[in-house]
């Protein structure tokens, strides 16, 4: 474990994990407001809505994460000129997150989809027969119903994020997976620990994030 | 796409009016949109013929992006094939009534969900190689990354799948004689993975999509070959990445396609969960319509 | 329960045979000359992403790299076609010389103190240094002007470190390849990519960027480019040494670089055979 007891080593490895904290967190706010939108447009009475969630899913989802961060800096920071920051870190840092976010929406708005599609039909009719209007029956009668269903997905796309904000090291933010493979190049004979030290912190903070999101799922599950 | 939702009521003349308003509205400003972002492209040089000319050109495809898109496949259809035994194997054995079976296999499918496939390739390549006294492929690195990962959250998925059949099922089975492994095999098996075929499918997308994480280990896939190998010999990032982008999404679209074509093929036959009363009749079928979470690694 | 044990024992014999399968089974344990001697063919290790040095174009490479190998190649009597090019990056060149997967390594591979301990060098056949690429009109002549600029590099690299160490006043954009840091030095993004000045070279000399960018010229350090062989493998190094010092007299290593890095107009540099290595023993 000398490649640890180093302190330049182990502050790497604890900003690596914060960069990674960070960014779940930012996306993870993130995407869950723009995947309920995305959901809600899909099962919009409006055409032009519903294409446009569908698209957005379909393309995200279909798209490897490495190549939707390459695009947010490519293409919306250095061609579309948008600056988020003014230190280059930070906006590459906020770049990462619209970019996991915009990724993590597209499972997100799937949950939700078929969250709401576990609320019996009749709800849904029982709203609409005492007058509520399509947004009314969303909000006050489908969705605090679906989020129950959800829970547990929304476990699994957080998991998932974490884990995905490893990849914004393609674009220059030093996270974890970024120092671990600095660690390795520079302590060839140490491997071994370097990789379950990093993996095991991983587990160490998502196995138990696993755990959580089952038991509530469990706690709310609505027995039908 | 008729309006038989159940979500709000057949639209009237008014409904029907605003919502056209608010479709042409929201149309508009998407074209605006598009436009804005087409013309600050067209500024900054993007669609500049010396950046796409290479895609007119025959040798971009068979010696870049083709080769890539085979390596990437290649990749893809190994890992696929060793993720959905994995998941059998571990789902089977963390069901096993033995503890000595099911914790360690809990344990190993709960580890290997929980480690970024990053570090997982990362450590395959560079790691591995102390330990068996031997080079690993990048090839393999990748491949036995994948199945890692994929293969334990589809473990957890058969489990589900197995738990979310009615007790009758196995109970009958047994009342007629089969063995443990006959039950498993001839009854809850096929049964649970149909059930979780949209979670299977999704998975193989991720899984698909997930070859790309291939490039840190320069294992020359479509991401590697596409884009970071054809942007270096033409400078021509971005426009490579729409290319490339197109093409992962016309795969994943074709595999998904090919997921909803078996599951009603299959959804004929057999017994599945009794479907209640859907609230949406705008819900497409399998996978996006399924029951559970989809996993969004990579 | 005999089947799930079954079960399970396979798929732990899977696993096995996977990584198994991995492993190598070349040992060729009498260094290069052996091997070159005895099955006729190397494999090379090269950059794929390094124009003028190691390129891929296709299914061929191309770079004063891929010329020094094949000069080292007919050296050892391995026909040009014998030759099996293998793709690296910076960060897999120890391990795969300490593990057989390439006979040699000629990948702008910087000689120093930490890499000899892994693996044998012979060589120099190049002293590059590291220096910036900045747009041809830029007014940066120095690294002791970074302050507040934008730099890029690749991702945990020499170049990189040393701007974070000597120049912290710089901010450092990183990328896992220089072929990114290209298009942001054209549009300003950045306002510098730093590496050896032989690479900024072989880059600045492509087509797409002819006459867009300038070196500025003043390297900040000393990068001796080596050629790695396996620790152990003395003879094949001094024999590297024999072939690189005939080279630089019948005029081979001239033509390599005509061929490569000379098409920029530069004259090929001077090969001091006097500053090539010992091979690990003193």
């Amino acid at each position: 474990m000398h490649v640890f007891t180093d302190p330049k080593n182990f502050d790497a490895y604890l900003s690596g994990f914060l960069w990674i904290l960070k960014l779940t967190g930012a996306s993870a706010g993130l995407a869950l407001l723009l995947g309920v939108l995305l959901a809600a447009m899909r099962v919009s009475p409006v055409p032009v809505l519903r294409g446009v969630g569908a698209a957005w899913v379909n393309i995200f989802r279909n798209t490897p994460l490495t190549l939707i961060v390459l695009f947010c800096y490519f293409g919306l920071y250095s061609t579309l000129g948008l600056n988020l920051a003014d230190s280059l870190d930070l906006n590459n840092y906020w770049l990462g997150v619209v970019g996991l976010s915009a990724y993590t929406a597209a499972f997100v708005c799937e949950a939700v989809r078929s969250g709401v599609n576990t609320v019996p039909a009749g709800q849904a009719e029982a709203a609409r027969a005492i007058g509520l209007t399509f947004t009314q029956t969303l909000r006050i009668v489908i969705l605090p119903q679906a989020t129950r269903s959800v829970v547990a997905p929304f476990g699994s796309i957080l998991i998932a994020l974490c884990k995905n904000a490893t990849i914004v090291g393609t674009i220059g933010v030093i996270e974890a997976s970024s120092v671990m493979k600095d660690l390795l190049n520079e302590n060839g004979d140490a491997v071994i620990p370097i990789f379950l030290v990093f993996a095991g912190t991983f587990a160490a903070l998502l196995i138990p994030t696993g755990y959580l999101f089952g038991w509530l799922a469990n706690r709310l599950a609505v027995k039908r | 796409m008729s309006s038989s939702s159940v979500l709000y009521d057949h639209p009237g003349p008014r409904a029907r009016l605003r919502s056209h308003v608010l479709g042409v509205v929201f149309a508009v400003g998407l074209v605006a949109l598009l436009w804005w972002i087409y013309s600050k492209f067209d500024a900054a040089g993007q669609w500049e013929a010396r950046l796409w000319t290479p895609f007119t050109e025959a040798k971009t495809w068979t010696q870049f992006i083709l080769p890539g898109l085979r390596a990437t496949l290649e990749a893809a259809a190994v890992g696929m094939v060793l993720s959905l035994a994995f998941g059998l194997i571990f789902a089977v054995g963390r069901l096993s009534e033995h503890w000595w079976i099911s914790v360690p296999a809990g344990a190993i499918v709960e580890f290997f969900r929980a480690v970024p496939l990053l570090l997982m390739i990362f450590f395959i390549f560079y790691g591995v190689p102390f330990l068996i006294q031997g080079p690993v492929p990048a090839f393999w690195a990748v491949v036995v990354g994948l199945t890692l990962y994929n293969g334990s959250v589809l473990a957890e998925a058969f489990r589900a799948g197995i738990r979310s059949l009615p007790g009758g099922q196995s109970e009958a089975a047994y009342a007629i004689g089969m063995r443990k492994s006959q039950v498993m095999r001839l009854i809850l098996m096929p049964q649970a993975a149909r059930a979780m075929l949209p979670i299977i499918v999704s998975q193989l997308v991720v899984l698909l999509k997930d070859t790309a994480l291939g490039y840190i280990v320069a294992y020359p896939e479509l991401l590697q070959r596409g884009v970071n190998d054809l942007a270096a010999n033409y400078g021509n990032i971005l426009a490579a990445a729409m290319v490339v982008a197109v093409i992962y999404i016309v795969i994943n679209s074709l595999l998904t396609a090919l997921a909803g074509w078996l599951d009603r093929r299959t959804s004929t036959r057999g017994t599945r969960p009794a479907k209640r009363p859907r609230l949406f009749a705008t819900v497409d079928s399998a996978p996006e319509g399924g029951t559970t979470a989809t996993n969004p690694q990579g | 329960m005999r089947t799930k044990r079954a079960v399970t024992v396979a798929a732990v014999a899977a696993l096995s045979f996977a990584m198994a399968a991995c492993g190598g089974d070349d040992d060729s344990a009498d260094g290069i000359v052996g091997k070159a001697e005895s099955q006729e063919k190397l494999v090379i290790g090269v950059k794929a992403d390094q124009p003028g040095l190691g390129l891929q174009t296709g299914t061929e490479y191309e770079g004063f790299d891929i010329e020094i190998g094949k000069i080292i190649a007919k050296g050892l009597g391995v026909d040009e076609s014998n030759i099996e090019w293998k793709t690296t990056v910076s960060s897999n060149r120890e391990p795969f010389i300490q593990q057989g997967t390439v006979d040699l390594v000629v990948a702008t591979y910087t000689i120093n103190d930490e890499r000899k301990e892994k693996v044998n060098f012979a060589g120099p056949y190049f002293v590059a240094g590291q220096d910036l690429l900045v747009q041809a009109d830029s007014e940066i002549t120095g690294p002791n002007q970074l302050d507040g600029k934008k730099v890029c590099s690749v991702t945990g690299s020499t170049p990189a470190k040393r701007i974070q160490t000597d120049y912290p006043n710089a901010e450092l954009q990183q990328f896992d390849s220089y072929s990114k840091c290209l298009p942001e030095l054209e549009k300003g993004q950045v306002d510098a990519v730093t590496t050896d000045d032989i690479i900024l070279a072989g880059y600045a000399a492509q087509d797409q960027w002819a006459g867009k960018f300038k070196l500025v010229g003043s390297t900040f350090s000393d990068e001796p480019y080596g050629i790695g062989l396996k620790k152990d493998d003395t003879t094949g190094c001094e024999k590297v040494n024999e072939i690189l010092t005939e080279a630089a007299s019948d005029g081979s290593y001239q033509a390599a670089w005509d061929k490569t890095l000379g098409k920029s107009g530069t004259a090929a540099p001077e090969l001091d055979t006097t500053k090539l290595t010992h091979c690990g023993s003193v």
